[in-house]
This record gives C-alpha cells, structure tokens and sequence, in this order.
C-alpha cells in the first residue's frame, strides 16, 4: 500500500526534500498532496517517509509522525533528529510504565527493515520536539532531518496539523 | 458506470462463448466503489452527477485571519478532499476505516465576498439584489468560505465533513450547515417534498453557460454558485388538489411532461391555447417564468431536498436546497429570480430564508490547490 502511493507521488516529493534551511515554522503554506518527503538524494537509497506532519503546538513539547519506508535491501537505523524548528529533538516509543502509557527516547533509534515500513504514530514511535522555538501552525511546513547511521540523513518538511491526540506522559531517559 | 471487470469479462465471454460466464468473479468492493476524480481543470461537484447526500457548510473567517492563513487553510483542505475522495483516509485521520468507500465524495469550495475582503482581492461575486418574496434568515444566508460535500452514502458525508471542520476551525467558525438528500433515482430527474419532478431543464453546454471562460486568469475554468434555502409550506400545499398543484408548475405531477406534451423533456409550449383562449400554462405557471430561451444562458440545478425536525404539532420544515451554478450570476441568475419573485403561482407554497453566492475556483491539479490562481 505505501509502496504504492510512494511510486504514486514520488513526482510530488522532490519540492519537499532538501528545503531544510533557514526559517522555523515555515509560515508558508504546506504541501499539500504532497504526501511524500522523499528520498533525497543525500538519504539512503531507497528511504523515504510518506505522509509527515507535525501536531501544532503553541509552545512546548510537540511530535512528528509519517511512514518511513524502505525500499532498499538492508535495514536503516535512524539515531536521530533536527529541525530548526527545536533545539532538542528525540526519537521516542511509548510503552507501559505502572500501568500507563508514557513515552521515552527508544534505545537505539528506529530501524527501518529493508523493503519494509516504520510508522511513526500517536500512541507509538514519534519524533519528539522537546520545545519548540515558536508556534507551530496548523498548514505550516515544518522542515526536519533525520540522521541515519552510516549514512547522509533524510530530509523533508512536516506539514502542521490540529491534532488532539499523543497526549502520552514524558519520561525521560530509561529506567 | 462499466466497471473496467466488466468490460474485460465482455470481452472474454465474446471470444470464448457462453462457457466462460461462470468464472467471471463477483466485481469486488474496491471496483463497485464510486470513485469522482478530484483533480482536473474544474471542481467536482458541479457537473458531477448528483449523489444521494450533501452537507453544505459555511464558515466565517476568524478576525484576526489574512491571507497568509487563508493560504494555510486552503492547502490542508485541498489536501483532505485530495486524499477523502479517492478513498484514503485524510492526513491524521483518526478514523481511517471511514474513508474507504469513498461512495462517489465530492468536496467542492466556495469563496464568498467576505473571504476576498480578507485576502485584498477583488471579489468576482457579490450578494444577490432584494426580491420582495424574500423572507431571508441571517443564519441561513452569507458566509466566506463553502465547503459542499456530497457522496452517495451518508456515512461517507459524515467523516468528510468532520474531517473538514476539524482542519478549519483553528481558522474560520461555521455559520450555518445545511444538509439535502435526494431520491435515488439512478440517473432520472429526482423529486423535490412537494411530490414534483424537479430540475429537468438544465444546459447542456457547460463551456458556455456554467464554466467561466474569460475575465481574470484566476477564476477561469471555475463557476459561480447560489445556494438558496427554499422553504416548503407543505401543510397548506396539501390542501391544494392535483389540478391547482400542476397548473402551478405548468407540468404534469405524474410524468413531468409539460402540459402541452407528453414526456418530461418535451418541449413546453407556451403559445397554445385551451377551448376559451387561455394559455394552457399560465402566464404565472412555474415553468413559464423560469423558462430561458437560450440553452447558453441557462443556470445549471442541482437541488437537493432538506427535511429536518418535526414541531410539536408534527408540521413540518421542508424545503430544497436550491444549488445552481452558472457561469454570470447577474446575466444568468438574477433575471430568472426576478421573473419569479414578480409573479409565480408557487409563491404561495415557497419562501427564500436562506441565500448565499459563492465564486467556485477552478480545479487544481496534482500538488496544487483549490485557490491557487487567486491567492497565489
């Protein structure tokens, strides 16, 4: 399925990759069926995500979702994150702890099986912007970079979107 | 409506005989479902054949919007219908199971003048003029920005348009929403409450007499629309009989037929006489005022019904959702309106409370969106 809607609207990607510099919350409008930050062509062969966005957030902590997909033949493993948008970016998971849900940095980043995809979801692994640096909002282009271990990091820009959901408790570091 | 299945299993069956009918599998979901396109020079929505359900929805620009969050709102819309209509959940839909059958989803903008206002640019539609059988209700009537969506299962309509609203509201707050339904005729003119058949004669150019074909680049390849709320006083039409009711209208209740024909797109003709010498549509009959010599000036219809709650004495609140498009509201819709304010028979069982004209952009392609040659 994502492969498909990959091929589909990998003509539409390219605007997206690379446009990683400069300003925070791009106050200029999202991409819009633009669904696809794709491989760019620092990235690894054959990773790409689908579907990026960024829950708006006025100030504080927010997160970023999407499907990387893999359509190379070894796993990638993303250790971490930038976006001019937060100093401080981490890659979490959200687990059971006491009988709640919180989240936390996931050891050892995600890993992107070969030919395989990765969501990034409410409720599940996230990028995590531990404060953002101004508003975040709703149709904004979010740039971000994911760094990949042994090679060039995948760029794309997230589009802003009211979301109600990912409201999991924050528990730093492991226990 | 062939399904691409069914054309491929005709073609076997003629080559192989009968004897291969039997292994034609039953078309699976994904090829019964109705899928409207949603890129292309214009909207869908307009041309698009009428599905069973709508809710239109207007929505008032917050104060503090401008342009720059117009833009914002229209590209996260954009993306929604993009994405809704062709049966993929919406970015961040929270119910992704709901947007599998699309069921035929068309999601159409419209501008109002308020919305130019916002954004510095001039308004290609302006509100309609008074007409004196007007009874129009504030909360009704007006609005920047028109989201029509249509679909051929109600569910369908539900998860669209609370998609839709979800994305708007940080940007606009609703004014009104109106929900129609039409019977599911499969392709024949639906009926409207008052048992009529209702929106035979539309143009069949649409080039000509719906899409804008000149003026200013942006609005090119894109419409006008009218929403006008019609209310059915539906306890005293009951008390009109079968011959008052299609002397009214000028057609025959049964087939639709004009008076002096026998099938529905008969032409009317409005010359002959009866045994005393009058006219056997009325000078005041419905058809008559509404008629439009020239099919290139003609407003296309596309009503829906509306039905909401009963009062405690069980009358009712009826009516139509009166949608027309058309290329010039003043060339086209305007003097129409005014014939039937000055002088037609259904007054007596129709009010206006409710009217709102919307500028409908063009369609965008792949990567753009619904607005872009206007706020670009």
């Amino acid at each position: 399925m994502f492969s498909r809607h990959a091929l589909m609207l990998a003509t539409a990607v390219v605007a997206l990759a690379g446009c990683g510099g400069g300003s925070t919350t791009a106050s200029a409008p999202a991409a819009t069926t633009a669904a696809v930050a794709a491989p760019s062509s620092s990235a690894p062969a054959g990773l790409s995500i689908t579907d990026p966005w960024v829950k708006t957030v006025k100030k504080g902590m927010t997160a970023a979702f999407g499907t990387l997909v893999n359509n190379g033949d070894t796993d990638v493993t993303i250790v971490s994150g930038t976006s001019p948008l937060s100093p401080t970016i981490e890659l979490h998971e959200v687990v059971e702890s006491g009988g709640k849900m919180v989240m936390r940095p996931k050891e050892g980043g995600f890993v992107v099986p070969a030919r395989g995809t990765h969501q990034l979801q409410p409720g599940g692994d996230h990028i995590m912007l531990m404060g953002v640096t101004e508003e975040v909002k709703p149709g904004a282009k979010v740039p971000f970079a994911l760094q990949v271990k042994g090679g060039q990091p995948l760029e794309f820009s997230a589009v802003g979107k009211d979301f109600a959901g990912g409201k999991e408790d924050y528990q730093p570091g492991h226990e | 409506m062939i399904s691409r299945r069914g054309l491929l299993a005709g073609g076997a069956a003629t080559a192989a005989g009968a004897f291969t009918r039997r292994e034609t599998p039953p078309p699976t979901h994904a090829e019964r479902a109705r899928v409207e396109p949603f890129h292309g020079p214009h909207q869908a929505g307009v041309a698009t054949a009428p599905q069973v359900h709508a809710v239109f929805v207007g929505f008032d620009l917050r104060k503090d919007i401008r342009k720059e969050a117009v833009v914002r709102l229209l590209h996260l819309l954009t993306d929604d219908a993009a994405r809704l209509t062709q049966g993929r959940p919406a970015l961040a839909d929270t119910e992704p199971e709901l947007a599998a059958d699309p069921a035929g989803l068309t999601i159409t903008f419209g501008f109002g003048e308020g919305l130019f206002e916002r954004v510095e640019v001039d308004s290609p539609v302006r509100p309609l003029p008074a007409f004196e059988t007007d009874k129009l209700d504030k909360r009704w009537s007006g609005g920047d920005l028109l989201v029509q969506v249509c679909a051929d299962d109600g569910l369908t309509v539900a998860h669209a348009v609370r998609m839709i609203v979800k994305d708007a509201r940080s940007f606009t707050s609703v004014r009104w929403t109106q929900r129609g339904f039409r019977g599911a005729t499969g392709g024949e003119t639906q009926r409207n409450l008052m048992g009529q058949v209702d929106g035979t004669v539309n143009p069949t150019d649409l080039d000509k007499a719906v899409w804008i074909g000149q003026g200013p680049a942006g609005m090119r390849g894109g419409t006008t629309m009218v929403l006008r709320r019609i209310r059915m006083h539906l306890e005293t039409w009951d008390a009109a009989d079968r011959v008052a009711r299609e002397f009214t209208i000028g057609r025959r209740l049964d087939t639709g037929a004009p008076l002096t024909g026998r099938a529905e797109r008969d032409e009317p003709d409005f010359g002959r006489m009866n045994h005393l010498g009058f006219p056997v549509i009325s000078e005041y009959a419905h058809i008559r005022r509404a008629h439009v010599t020239d099919p290139a000036q003609r407003i296309l219809r596309r009503p829906y019904n509306y039905d909401e709650g009963l009062t405690e004495d069980g009358e009712s609140d009826s009516g139509l959702l009166f949608a027309s498009y058309q290329a010039d509201i003043e060339r086209q819709f305007v003097p129409v309106q005014r014939r039937l304010a000055e002088g037609d028979l259904l007054n007596e069982w129709v009010t206006a409370i409710g009217s709102a004209v919307f500028a409908i952009p063009p369609g965008c392609a792949p990567g753009g969106w619904i607005g872009e040659g206007l706020l670009g």
